[in-house]
Formats: C-alpha cells, structure tokens, sequence
C-alpha cells in the first residue's frame, strides 16, 4: 500500500462545490492566445513565464560552463584563448547568479505557489508581477546582446578600475542589464511582503504560515534593500567608464576598494537569496515525506529571519585579502562566524524531523537529503574561509569557487529541482514519471559531486580560478571534475525531457498527489484562476502530518 | 462620480485591506529608495572623511543662491503637496485639484532653477575631467562628480514626481477621487515628501561644506 494514502486529512477546512467533470484551470480560463499569457497578471502564469525565460540564461551559462570544462581537461590553454576564457566565465557567473539563480525559487516557484499557500486569489499588485517579468526579461536581453557584440571579461564582480578603465568589453550593456532587471526583483520582493502582511486567509496567522512563506518574506527583505545598492553601485561604476572620471578613480584620490565594499554589500546578502528560498522548499518537502511535523517550527521560521539580517553585516569577508583593515577583517570573520547558527539550527531541524519520521524516498524526497548533505560541505567550508588566516591560503584558488557552488548548485539548484518536481503535478496538473525522477535526483547527486569535490583539493594545492591553463600536476583533478560535469549535464536534461513528456502522457495529477498539508493542495490541480473556489479559512498549526499513523496503516494492510 | 467599489481590484476583500496594501508597499518602495541613495550617501561619508579640506574647498564652488532656493521651493511643495491629501480627506476635490497644479508648478520651478545652476557650473569648469578647474585639488573631482549624481538622480526623482503629480491633476480633474477613494494622492504624497527629504540632506551636505568656519 502506498504509506502516503489514508493519512490523516488536513485540518484546513474550505467548502467546494461537487466535482465538475472537466473542471475550469488557469490554463483553460483567460484564454490561449499569446497576447492571454504576454499580458497576464494571474501569478500563475508569471511564474510560467518565468520558468520558460530563465531556462534559456540557464543554457546559456550551462554551455558556457560546459566550454570552461572541456578547455581544463589538459593543462596546457589550447581550446579558447585566455580573452574568450574570461569571457565564458563572465557569462557562466553573470547569466547565473542574475538571471538563473536570484529568480529561480522566488520568481517561480514562489510566485506560482506564495498565494495559494497563503489563501489568496493573487499577489498584492499583479500588475507590478508582469512589470517584474519584462524588467527581469528587458535586462537579460540587454546583457545577452553585450554577449552578441563580443561578451564582457571582468568576471561578475566588475571589480574596479579594471571594469571602469581597462576593459576593451561590453561593460556598460551587460551592467546596465544588470540595473534593470535588479528593479524586477525589487518588485517581486515588494510584492511577496505586501501579499504575506495583507493578504493572508482568516485564521492564517504568522506561525500557521508554512515555511516556505517565512524564507521568502526573510529573502524578499533582502531583495528590497540590498539590489538598490547593487544598482548605484554599477551605475557609478558605469559613469566612471563612460566619462572617464568618477568617485572609485585612483588618480584623483579614489578608493577602488570602496567599490568592493559597496558590491558586497549588496552581494553577500544576494548569496542568501540564493539559498534562504531553497531552504523553504526543503523544510515544505522533508516534512511532507517523513509524515511529520517540522521540529521546532518557530526556530526554523525565526532561523530564516536571522539569516537574513546577519547576511547584512559579513560582506567584509570577500575583502580579507584586498586591503582592508585586520581589525575589520577580524570582526568580519566573527559576524560570518555567527551565520552558521541560523544555518546549523535548520540542517538539525530538518534532521529531527526525519528522525523517527515515515520517510519515503519519492523524487523531492532524494533532492532534499541531497541538499541537507551538500549545503552542509558547503557551510563548514564556508566557515574555512571565514577564518582570516586560511582564508589568505585559498583566497582565489578553486577552494573557493567549489564552496560556493556547494551552496549554489548543491544547495539552490537542487532545491529549485525538488520543489519543481513537488509542485510539477500542481502547476501542469500531471505527474512526472517517478523512476526517472529518481534516477534524475541521485545522477545529479553523484554528477555534482565528482564535478565539484576535486576543486576543493584542487584549490588547497593552490590552483588559481579563472585562468585556462595550469600546472600538469593538477591534471587529475580537472579530468575529474570536467567528467563530473558531463554526468550532470545528463542529470539536467533527463528532466526537461520527462517532464516536458509528462505534459501530455503524464498521468492526470489528483489535487493533493503527496496527501501534503498546505492550502495549495486544497485546489484542483491545475489550480483555477482565482486559485480557490471560496476564500479557505485556517484553523491550526501547519504541517499536521502524523508519522504512528502512517505505521499503523502500513502494518495493517 | 468617484465610486470606491469600482477602484477595488479583485485579488482584495474590501477597500481598507486595498489601502494598507498599497501603503505598505509604498513603504516598501521608499526603504529601496533610502538605499539607492544610501550608495551615494555612504560614498560622500567616506571621501568627505578623507578629504576634508578638499571637500570645503570644492563646495565653496557651488552656487549657494540657487541651492537656497530651490530649498525653499522644494520645502514649500510639500506643504501644498500635504495640502492637497488633506483636501481629499475632506471631500474638497476644487481644492485638491488646484493644490495638486500648485506642487507641479513648484516642482517645474526646482528643475528650472537647477537647470540654470547646472548651466553656470558647467561654465565655471566644475565637470570633472581634463578641463576640470585647475586650481582645485584632485580630490575636488569627487565632491564634484559626487555633486553631479547626486543632484542628477534627485532631479531624476523629481522630474518622475511631476509625472506622478500631473497624472493625479488629470485623474482628480476626471473625477476619480473623492474622500471615499484617494489612495493614489495620498500615495505620490509620500513619494513627494521623501523627495524633499532627500534634498534636505543634499543642501547642507553639497552647499554648506565649512561656510560658517571662514
């Protein structure tokens, strides 16, 4: 018998009338015309045009990876020249970090499912979630066509005075890019804070909220103040470049320095909005699966929050090695110290709940524990490099680039795959074919490792990023990792074709497949277009599940 | 006549839950602002800390005048601007209309007054760069450039203000405000007042740098 049947229904009650034979959905109402979706403000269909959008600057930074790879498979550079290499990077981190993983969870995800969980028929200012979307999408083409006029080299910090003086590339459209679409994300965050104050169903108050909603009120937060200085910070830098004189100017008593400052204020907080999402996903899944509540529900909601405004005060960090005082640096690396607590408490709530819990191994599930495991490698070597003097040891080296892809990709993108393999029946209204989703997860678990784990050697043996060639004794290790990168660009593209085929072959989705609490499995899916039939009203606590249940159930049968 | 259940978009229940929304977001909004500008803020901290003498210097360059007035010209648009929310309150749509053109003619004034400053500064050689004013320490560049985005994004805000302002002229003159609905006045309000906000810091901080020490 399948453990995820017969389990104790929800306590959210909402009314709804008789099952309709071919009931109504966001796909069906409003239309099907492309103008219906180009003009659409449903919040579901934004987050559609969102998921569509973002997997093209995916495969373009995924190619430009794939190149960087196969040119570090022999030492010697002799595939690209070192101005394409920098480049590719360019592209790979900018196309990334902006246009992938920023949006990913929130954008999509968030903005197909923050509603529904919360009862509400949409977003605050619908209107603005479609102005977000052409912001988002009017920066991506300005960035890519920089890249069709022949790409930009500074790497995506844009340090100055070499983006400002130096560099003969396309800095201002790829920069500029990056203003505008920064103000889409502003008004998804807006969005996100105004919908959880005010549009919250009667009964749902803060600590019924799932948790999901918590992280990302904490990462829009960080959405609203941290992209504006991310802006003036690349605006400054763009006036300097086009006039030739500005503040980060050494000749006139500029402080190139001061432009890193700015840059990471903004974007140490951005690391966190890149993973806080990805942790409500999992803190959603892991219950889901384990039939039970999450353990220490305010610590885990709270930990999000904390998160959030310490991310604010560690950005000194990046800087240890460039100057700055050894007395910041040493305070710096206290306050980066001290966001591991927030972090370590969620990687141990989530432990205790699977700790006696009704676990079952379903698609989500395997990306989830996947994360746990991955996130964790790459917090502890987050806490290396805080650590003033190792961090002057692996400070540029590959140590680095493989702890922040631990975070990123083992943390954010598998998240991302979880929670679109666990909403993937809600938003089409189909399954995903369960072995392959399985096959999916663990390839991606063993691709990312093999990938990613040789660079940790690779960077404390001293291998500098960003160049394209480098000694033969490190050859091993690239080999390694260039082949893991093959085996996860597999990983990737298993999913995009099964789910694309389940769009049509795909058994027809119940609307609650996974027995989840959580007002978004309370509607039909595909969800109709106002999400619910009559405003549902909250009576307790989220995640109700109970794991003796299930093990009565399944003994019995 | 202004009808409040026709303003009521459908993803809200009721018109007050529609009114804290759009307030809270316009808050929201404003805290974005105060760290846009705050890149710049920070900025002019830093140098001004570094270079004190160089910044005194270069800010005895700047044309008190017109910064006074435009001061005062500011200042005073966000009492008709407070003014006219006030006259929605009380129903009052002649006057809401009337205080609403009366901020927009202030706020034509400031970008005038400033057009004509700029103009005088660009003739005195206060653009940083080659033909910069030779006799002014390098490090007056940076108070000047600052000087140049910062007043730059301010009029920015400002010119977007009278957008805004124009456009609730026109809505109000259309009858879609009464003491029922108003939310969109009330709304530029706040944006205008931080505006001027704004301004009240960039006076003293880029017309006043050691005027009373000499």
């Amino acid at each position: 018998m399948n453990p995820l049947e017969n389990v104790e229904g929800p306590t959210i009650t909402a009314e709804y009338p008789t099952v309709e034979r071919t009931p109504k959905n966001y796909f069906t109402e409003g239309g099907h015309t492309l103008k219906s979706w180009l003009l659409t403000t449903d919040h579901k269909r934004i987050g559609l045009l969102y998921l569509y959008s973002l997997l093209v600057y995916f495969t373009i930074a995924a190619i430009a990876a794939a190149l960087m790879r196969m040119e570090l498979i022999t030492p010697a550079g002799d595939m690209v020249t070192s101005d394409t290499y920098n480049k590719l990077f360019t592209i790979h981190g900018t196309l990334m970090v902006w246009f992938f993983l920023i949006p990913s969870i929130p954008a999509v995800l968030g903005n197909f499912v923050l509603p529904m969980m919360l009862g509400a028929k949409d977003v605050a200012f619908p209107k603005l979630n479609l102005l977000s979307w052409y912001l988002f999408n009017g920066g991506g083409l300005l960035a890519l066509t920089s890249l069709i006029f022949g790409g930009v080299d500074t790497g995506w910090t844009f340090y100055t005075p070499y983006s400002s003086t130096y560099s003969n590339s396309h800095v201002i459209a790829m920069a500029a890019g990056i203003f505008i679409a920064g103000f889409g994300t502003i008004l998804t965050g807006l969005n996100f804070i105004v919908t959880t104050h005010k549009l919250r169903a009667p009964g749902m108050t803060w600590f019924r909220m799932p948790l999901f909603i918590w992280s990302l009120y904490a990462t829009s937060v960080i959405m609203i103040l941290a992209t504006p200085v991310l802006a003036m910070t690349l605006a400054l830098m763009g006036i300097e470049r086009i006039w030739g004189v500005g503040i980060f100017d050494p000749r006139l008593g500029g402080d190139p320095i001061l432009f890193q400052h700015l840059f990471w204020f903004y974007s140490h907080p951005a690391v966190y909005i890149m993973i806080l999402p990805g942790m409500g996903v999992v803190s959603e899944v892991i219950t889901c699966f384990s039939r039970k509540p999450i353990f220490g529900y305010h610590f885990v909601a709270f930990s999000s929050v904390a998160i959030a405004i310490l991310g604010f005060l560690v950005w000194g960090h990046h800087m240890f090695t460039s100057g700055q005082s050894i007395y910041a640096g040493l305070v710096f690396s206290f306050l980066s110290y001290m966001v591991a607590v927030p972090s370590a408490i969620k990687v141990f709530n989530w432990t205790l709940t699977l700790y006696r819990g009704s676990i079952s191994f379903t698609t989500p599930m395997i990306y989830v524990l996947g994360f746990i495991g991955l996130f964790t490698i790459g917090g502890l070597t987050g806490l290396f490099l805080a650590a003033v003097g190792l961090d002057v040891h692996v400070q540029d080296t590959y140590f680095v680039v493989a702890h922040f892809h631990y975070i990123m990709v083992g943390g954010m993108v598998t998240a991302f795959m979880a929670g679109l393999h666990y909403w993937w029946p809600k938003i089409t209204g189909r399954m995903y074919p369960e072995k392959l989703g399985q096959l999916a997860a663990l390839t991606m678990f063993l691709g990312f490792n093999l990938t990613f784990f040789p660079q940790f050697v690779l960077g404390y043996l001293g291998m500098p990023r960003r160049y394209h060639a480098y000694a033969p004794e490190f050859q091993i290790y690239n080999v390694m990792s260039s082949a893991g990168a093959s085996i996860l660009g597999v990983a990737y593209l298993l999913p995009l074709i099964y789910f694309i085929w389940s769009l049509k072959h795909g058994k027809k989705a119940p609307a609650n497949p996974w027995n989840a609490t959580g007002l978004e499995w309370q509607t039909p899916s595909p969800p109709p277009k106002h999400n619910f039939a009559e405003t549902p009203v909250v009576d307790g606590p989220p995640y109700q599940y109970s794991a003796e249940k299930t093990e009565a159930e399944l003994n019995a049968s | 006549m202004a009808d409040a259940h026709a303003a009521l978009q459908e993803q809200f229940e009721e018109m007050p839950q529609q009114k804290e929304a759009a307030t809270l977001g316009m808050w929201a909004f404003l805290a974005t602002e105060v760290l846009f500008f705050g890149a710049m803020f920070m900025s002019y901290i830093v140098y001004r800390q570094t270079y004190p003498q160089a910044f005194a210097e270069a800010s005895h360059h700047t044309i008190v005048l017109f910064g006074t007035v435009n001061t005062a010209i500011l200042l005073t648009s966000s009492l008709t601007m407070a003014l006219a929310v006030q006259a929605a309150r009380e129903n009052n749509i002649k006057w809401l209309f009337r205080f609403l053109a009366i901020t927009v003619v202030f706020a034509l004034a400031f970008l005038a007054v400033k057009g004509l400053e700029y103009h005088q500064d660009l003739q005195e050689h206060l653009w940083p760069g080659p033909h910069f004013r030779p006799e002014l320490p390098p490090q007056a560049q940076i108070f000047w450039m600052l000087y140049w985005i910062m007043t730059g994004v301010h009029a920015l805000h400002v010119t977007v203000g009278v957008g805004l302002l124009s456009t609730m002229a026109w809505m109000t003159s259309r009858r879609k405000f009464s003491d029922a609905y108003y939310t969109p006045v009330e709304m530029t309000g706040l944006y205008w007042h931080f505006v001027d906000i704004i301004w009240i810091y960039l006076y003293p901080l880029l017309y006043l740098v050691h005027r009373y020490a000499s």
